[in-house]
């Protein structure tokens, strides 16, 4: 495969751009694969990646029912923060967002991180104590994030609005090194690399079945036949039930709607991610200018990637109190995502009942900020058969011990 | 938008004026059960790709808890029912089938 360069470019402007390989092939399923990833999105791709790079293992095969990247993250609002409460989570999160970093690079393909800072707002005095202790957790995990005064809030974010009637800005919880990245290119970036190395990326081929022996997986089948495995890894997100019923096993997951919406390109004017999980929206803006803007989820069980309308207008209506300017902005898309909901919020990186299955799932509402991180632990876990330190904690175990990560609360407003 | 009729007070009712609140036929794990029978109580859920049974209270009205079978794909509702009853009513099932001959019935 021939790196991407800014000498590639020059080089392929001279010959009217004629030169450019295909980024990734369209592979027909081989019979046998030593590992069976179930999910091109960000977290099956990831695995897949390093699994060949830091465990050579590159006889594998990512299988997607649809187009790659076209599930949750495609469909993301893309912030990437690690300024959570809980050990567990603040090591992995901020393994992601370092591991961000140097994406571009370790991909070769531009994943746009912008690492411009994101604001998380306390709007009641009960926020402000929950993100200075959030605060003082991160100084002790390491993760660098300051409590920060309605006035340095305003400083921040000119266009906020930081005395509402309602819920007046007192403060917020600042982490600079947050931000957004390119959502696509993300997915694009390692199914390019892992066609590198050699391995297939099967698009438009759902898993219908899992087959089993003796407690142990065997193979899949699919809609473009049977596929032998040595490890099968199901990362799918919202479908993660599906998928787990046809393994024979239950997960603690739920699935449900969550929505965004993008407004018409204007000029810039908020060069940071703004969060507001009391009045329950978000917003930033992306290089084309559009106001990217979420909410929360739908209440009930959902597969249909559209979600409830009155959730878009409670957004809107927290939005426009938060920044009165966006009152006459036009929207221009809205859309769904099926997200898969854990009781306490954190995601389940797990072995299952059914020997050499593997789950990674349970990242809700807030998974695109983790596909490194995730990827990277989910990776040792498929290859070595047993957690690394980072997923330990993350066992589906968890539920039936009582050990709880809980994260309601740094996860208080769908991200 | 979800619209469902209150088997008590017989209002159809927006979704805005519903609470959504689980699957429904739980069956409570007790003093003296397993940690394993606490666990699919507490957080294991059928969250299928079809036919779901569910709980909902009709907050702004009468707000009493009803129970209701919804499809999670077509958002297709097939009925609602009143929340005192451990399984699925007869009813309930005869008008699912109806749409669905090949549902095989809760898994
Ligand atoms: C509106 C919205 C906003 C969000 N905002 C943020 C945010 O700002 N920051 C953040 O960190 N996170 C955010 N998230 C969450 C984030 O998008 C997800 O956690 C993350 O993208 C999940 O990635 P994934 O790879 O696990 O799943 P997905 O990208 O959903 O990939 C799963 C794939 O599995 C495939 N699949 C399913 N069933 C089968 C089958 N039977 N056979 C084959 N393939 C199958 C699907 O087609 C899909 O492509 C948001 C989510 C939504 C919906
Ligand atoms: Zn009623």
């Amino acid at each position: 495969m021939k790196r991407y360069s800014a000498f590639a470019i020059a080089r392929e402007a001279l010959r009217y751009h004629t030169g450019w390989e295909r980024a990734w092939g369209n592979p027909e399923p081989k019979k046998r694969y030593d590992v069976v990833i179930v999910g091109a999105g960000g977290h099956g791709l990831a695995t897949a990646f390093y699994l060949g790079k830091n465990f050579g293992i590159t006889n594998v095969a990512v299988i997607e029912k649809g187009w790659l990247g076209g599930g949750n993250t495609g469909r993301n609002t893309t912030i990437i923060r690690s300024n959570y409460l809980q050990d567990p989570s603040a090591a992995i999160y901020e393994k992601s967002r370092s591991l961000y970093e140097t994406m571009s690079q370790d991909v070769n393909m531009n994943v746009m991180f912008s690492p411009r800072g994101v604001i998380m707002l306390a709007q009641t005095h009960h926020e402000v104590r929950g993100y200075e202790r959030t605060a003082h957790a991160n100084a002790l995990q390491g993760v660098d994030t300051t409590f920060i005064g309605p006035e340095k809030v305003k400083e921040l974010v000119p266009i906020i609005n930081i005395d509402g009637p309602r819920y007046p800005v007192l403060g917020g919880l600042w982490q600079p090194r947050g931000g957004t990245a390119r959502h696509d290119a993300v997915a694009w970036g390692y199914a390019r690399a892992c066609a590198g190395m050699g391995m297939d990326i099967i698009q438009n081929c759902a898993v219908q079945g899992v087959e089993t022996e003796g407690g142990q997986v065997k193979a899949v089948n699919t809609t473009k036949g049977r596929i032998e495995c040595g490890k099968l890894a199901l990362v799918v997100a919202g479908h993660s039930s599906d998928l787990a019923e046809m393994a024979g096993f239950r997960l603690p997951i739920e699935s449900v709607a969550l929505q965004a919406l993008v407004s018409e390109p204007i000029k810039p004017c908020m060069d940071v991610v703004v969060m507001a999980n009391t009045v329950h929206g978000y917003m930033s803006q992306s290089d084309k200018g559009e106001m990217v803007i979420g909410g929360g989820t739908d209440g009930f069980n959902n597969y249909t990637q559209r979600g409830s309308f009155h959730h878009i207008e409670e957004t809107v209506r927290a939005l426009v109190e938060t920044f009165p300017m966006i009152s006459r902005l036009k929207m221009l898309r809205q859309w769904g995502g099926i997200v898969d909901m854990t009781g306490d919020r954190s995601p389940i990186i797990s072995k299952t009942p059914v020997g050499n299955i593997f789950v990674n799932c349970g990242w809700g509402t807030g998974g695109f900020k983790a596909i490194p991180g995730s990827g990277w632990a989910m990776a040792e876990l498929v290859a070595k058969g047993e957690p690394g330190p980072l997923a330990a904690e993350f066992g589906v175990d968890r539920f039936r011990e009582g050990r709880f990560i809980d994260e309601s609360v740094a996860a208080g407003v769908a991200h | 938008m979800l619209i469902l009729t209150c088997p008590y007070c017989g209002v159809e009712a927006d979704e805005t004026e519903l609470a959504p609140g689980g699957e429904a036929h739980l069956k409570r794990a007790t003093v003296g059960d397993s940690d394993e029978a606490f666990e699919a109580y507490l957080f294991d859920r059928a969250n299928p790709k079809g036919v779901h049974f569910e709980r909902w209270r009709h907050a702004y009205g009468c707000g009493k808890w009803f129970l209701a079978a919804r499809h999670t794909v077509t958002l297709e509702v097939y009925g609602t029912y009143k929340a005192q009853t451990p399984e699925p009513t007869k009813e309930i099932v005869a008008a699912i089938k109806k749409r669905l001959p090949e549902w095989e019935g809760r898994g």
